[in-house]
């Protein structure tokens, strides 16, 4: 079976923060509760656009401990392969959606004597429901959230009510950013440090905290890698004896579930290795967009990860 | 130089490689008898370490042999003691004020080494983080599994547990919680059949 | 369901015995004459109506004396019960997988009430009605892990996630196959299973581990492994092996049937909510070798599978001593005949023997 359990729900509340990002929260169409989950946690929202089925990870943002709506926030992108777009533009409260059981690539580590979290942009999402977590454990948090404007700082003014000691914001408009170096320096032993955010952002701090001699184990962070959209190839699926055509908007993923074939997931953003797949023979280059595989595996053809990878060339045979 | 190449073992047998300097705040090294060697091997790579260095250090019956060298090194703060066990309270009063960026270098027995980790890892620092050189003895820390009392510097097989008396085997698995290996009952299945003892690795 | 209830022994008279029920559900571990290491891991969802598969906790005849054992060995050896205080949250959450699964399960035997953190927990057969506050442990009389094991039957191994591994960071270890929670809490996945001979070679722990790590809410996992244990004792742990040791050696030729013993564990695997923690349930089974040659198909199976089995594999077991006398017993079960795939009885074609 592939990813993991599902819940149907409808769309109960959808309230556009500002220009680039919105909250769409959901509730069960059985009544039931919603299973709790640990802060850091996402879910797969499964959507249907026309006739075709996008699958997109977003985390959970809502309380843990709240099992009567799960909410999560969606930030457009126009260039992105069509997802967030049909949910800002398309979908309308009373929808019916299916989501999966909440999955946690992100987690708290709960030895940490400080949790230190850096946040960019629409990363500040998975540290909701973390900091709403760590609040009922009197847990130690710090937060530094990074973001374009005022305006365009989703829930800042949530955080900076509830928490004015532990919530310290940085505007691009104001030229503020964070003094990584300084903020790291001085950190008591023991501390956890925890970023989400773009790849640019999470290269910066992890190299800076490297390069103060923070111990890896100490640093965790989460990309919302999405699949880019790129140039359409033709890939042979070898056990289920299919030629398909990936488009443009679609993810090698998306194409192979496209053809009715059940492939592997959990994730679907480069990061769990789930949907690991077997190159059978291919004549071409591929574009790896993954964090699991190993430098060599990447380059030793015999692997590729369907949900944010893709190929450009003659012939690709995986084993699907 | 007192190196021991260990033989090859279980998975939870720690393993030791050569200290290697590594980008820091500040540095915290910890070491007993021959383990200095590898401190004053490490600076004479580069002596600059030293400047930014606290060490502890115990001679057990090494006696002036290492003292004099590290007292040479220019080292920041240099601490002589008599034991691990009177060195701890130093120890982990260190640790409390240390900040992220601490890099931490442990030298000698096996039994200095995971009694420093095992604190070190409670005051926050990941194990794998930590460096550890074995140099000098290859006596063991050996926890009894039946009465939980540890038998220090055992280097025979089997070995008598210094709490309760029983006969107790010497077995590779190893606890970084409780900083020793695991002795077991050897002669459970027939009492009195002790096989005589024989020196580690031998 | 109503069960009736064994009051019986696990320890000095061993007075441990097995219904015609209990033996007819007992799971015999052997698919195949051979046996080998392999990540044999299946959904744990339900299975044939009466097995010990079809509940998320089996609850069988020997709960109530299996429950006064540990209290015993826990009363002697308090480390046997663990947790590092970064499991309390995991302990919540067992404690409520638990009830909930219990709760719903066995209605006639348990029943939970809730009113937002309120909670009231009835335990019909160990007489147990406590009120008490979710995530409060001043709450109940002891940590959530501790207080809910007690009650249920089976070891608990609840494992931290991270660094893309597993840690036995807490549990309740009372009836193990000789290893030691007070020495291995702390340790990864690797580590706590160190002294297994031969699987690490065959790269078992890898791919076990892979496919651990990626076990997710909603969507348990179980297998099944197996030892040998003379008498019917739980509490076959390292602690007290200098008390149990000599007991392998009172096995002969006359009584071999009724000591010696099959003690399969059923391993369940579940992911916890709030904590993102991974719980292991070992729960264990025993059958004396008298009960297990009642069944055609397992006397010919098991003496194949343990004259054939690897010399390492029988001293890890711990039964490489005794393994000429079970196979001079367990050889006269043996007529030669073919054996049917798979673990369950032939009834229809080979009644039980008496």
């Amino acid at each position: 079976m592939s990813g993991s359990e599902k819940i149907n729900v409808e769309v109960s509340k959808i309230i556009p923060l500002n220009n680039l990002v919105t909250r769409f929260e959901f509730k069960r169409i059985d009544g039931e509760l919603f299973p709790t989950f640990s802060g850091g946690a996402h879910t797969i929202v499964e959507m249907k656009d026309g006739g075709i089925i996008r699958r997109n990870p977003y985390s959970l943002m809502s309380d843990p401990m709240d099992q009567h709506s799960y909410a999560i926030s969606v930030r457009r992108d126009d260039e992105g392969r069509g997802g967030s777009l049909f949910m800002h533009n398309s979908l309308q409260v009373g929808d019916d959606m299916v989501l999966s059981y909440p999955v946690n690539l992100f987690s708290l580590d709960l030895r940490a004597k400080k949790h230190l979290m850096i946040a960019g942009g629409i990363g500040i999402t998975p540290f909701m429901a973390q900091i709403k977590q760590l609040d009922r454990s009197q847990g130690n948090w710090e937060l530094h959230y990074s973001a374009r404007s005022p305006s365009l700082s989703a829930y800042a003014d949530e955080l900076l009510t509830m928490h004015p000691n532990n919530v310290h914001m940085y505007y691009d408009s104001e030229n503020k950013s964070i003094d990584l170096e300084n903020l790291l320096d001085g950190q008591p032993l023991g501390t956890h440090l925890y970023i989400c955010g773009p790849k640019g952002m999470i290269d910066w701090a992890v190299g800076q905290a490297v390069n103060l001699g923070w111990p890896s184990e100490a640093i965790h962070y989460e990309e919302f890698l999405a699949p880019k959209p790129g140039k359409p190839f033709q890939v042979m699926l070898l056990a289920s004896d299919k030629l398909v055509s990936v488009g443009e908007n679609e993810s090698l993923l998306e194409a192979i579930e496209r053809e009715g074939v059940d492939a592997p997931y959990l994730c679907r953003g480069g990061a769990c290795g789930q949907c690991e797949t077997t190159v059978i023979e291919s004549d071409g280059e591929f574009i790896h967009m993954d964090h699991w595989l190993e430098d060599e595996e990447k380059l030793s053809r015999k692997k590729i990860m369907p949900c944010v990878s893709r190929f450009d060339g003659k012939t690709l045979v995986l084993d699907r | 130089m007192s190196n021991f190449s260990f033989p090859e073992s279980i998975k939870s047998r720690p393993t030791y490689a050569k200290l290697e300097a590594r980008a820091g705040k500040s540095y915290l090294f910890v070491a007993d008898a021959e383990g200095a060697e590898a401190i004053i091997d490490l600076a004479s790579n580069d002596k600059s370490l030293m400047f930014k260095a606290h060490v502890i250090y115990i001679p057990k019956n090494t006696g002036k042999k290492y003292t004099s060298q590290l007292e040479k090194l220019d080292i920041n703060q240099l601490y002589i003691g008599p034991s691990y066990t009177a060195a701890q309270s130093r120890l982990k009063r260190t640790l409390e004020s240390s900040h992220m960026g601490l890099q931490l270098f442990l030298s000698g027995t096996e039994g200095l080494i995971g009694q420093a980790q095992r604190d070190a890892m409670a005051a926050g620092i990941p194990h794998t983080a930590i460096q550890s050189e074995h140099r000098g003895s290859v006596g063991r820390r050996m926890q009894c599994v039946h009465c939980k009392g540890i038998t220090e510097d055992v280097d025979v097989d089997p070995f008598v547990c210094s709490h309760c008396g029983l006969s107790l085997f010497v077995r590779d698995h190893y606890s970084r919680r409780l900083a020793a290996f695991q002795g077991v009952c050897i002669d459970a299945e027939e009492p009195g059949n002790i096989p005589t003892a024989v020196e580690l690795y031998k | 369901m109503t069960i009736q209830f064994n009051d019986e022994t696990f320890r000095g008279d061993y007075t441990f015995k097995n219904s015609g029920w209990a033996l007819k559900r007992f799971p015999f571990p052997f698919h195949e004459d051979s046996y080998m290491y392999s990540v044999n891991m299946e959904q744990h969802k339900g299975g044939p109506a009466g097995s010990i598969y079809e509940k998320r906790f089996d609850v069988d005849e020997h709960y109530l004396s299996e429950m006064r054992d540990r209290a015993e060995v826990l009363k002697e050896d308090p480390l046997r019960c663990q947790s590092l205080p970064n499991m309390t949250l995991a302990g919540w959450d067992l404690l409520e997988l638990i009830m909930v699964s219990k709760s719903e399960d066995y209605p006639d035997m348990f029943e939970l009430q809730r009113k937002g953190d309120k909670w009231r927990w009835i335990n019909k057969p160990m007489e147990i009605d406590d009120s008490f506050t979710f995530l409060d442990e001043a709450t109940l009389p002891y940590g959530p892990m501790e207080y809910i094991t007690r009650q249920t039957q089976g070891d608990f191994v609840v494992l931290d996630q991270r660094d893309e591994n597993l840690w036995m960071d807490a549990g309740m270890v009372t009836t193990q196959a000789d290893w030691s929670l007070d020495f291995d809490i702390g340790m990864n996945f690797f580590e706590w299973h160190a002294p297994v001979p031969k699987a690490h070679e065959m790269g078992i722990f890898v791919r076990a581990l892979k496919f651990l790590l990626n076990v997710q809410q909603g969507a348990p996992a179980r297998r099944l492994n197996w030892t040998m244990t003379v008498n019917p004792l739980l509490d076959t742990s390292p602690e007290n092996y200098h008390k149990w040791g000599t007991q392998k050696r009172t096995v002969t030729a006359d009584n071999i049937g009724e000591k010696q013993f099959l003690r399969v564990e059923l391993q369940t695997f579940f992911r916890l909510p709030r904590s993102n923690a991974l719980v292991f349930p070992i729960r264990c089974y025993l059958a004396s070798f008298n009960d297990l040659m009642t069944v055609p198909k397992w006397g010919r199976r098991l003496h194949r599978v343990i004259r054939d089995l690897p010399e390492e594999l029988a001293t890890y077991k711990g039964f490489i001593d005794n393994r000429p006398m079970m196979l001079d017993y367990l050889s006269k079960f043996d007529d030669g005949k073919p054996t049917s795939n798979g673990i369950w009885p032939d009834r229809e074609t080979e009644p039980l023997r008496d």
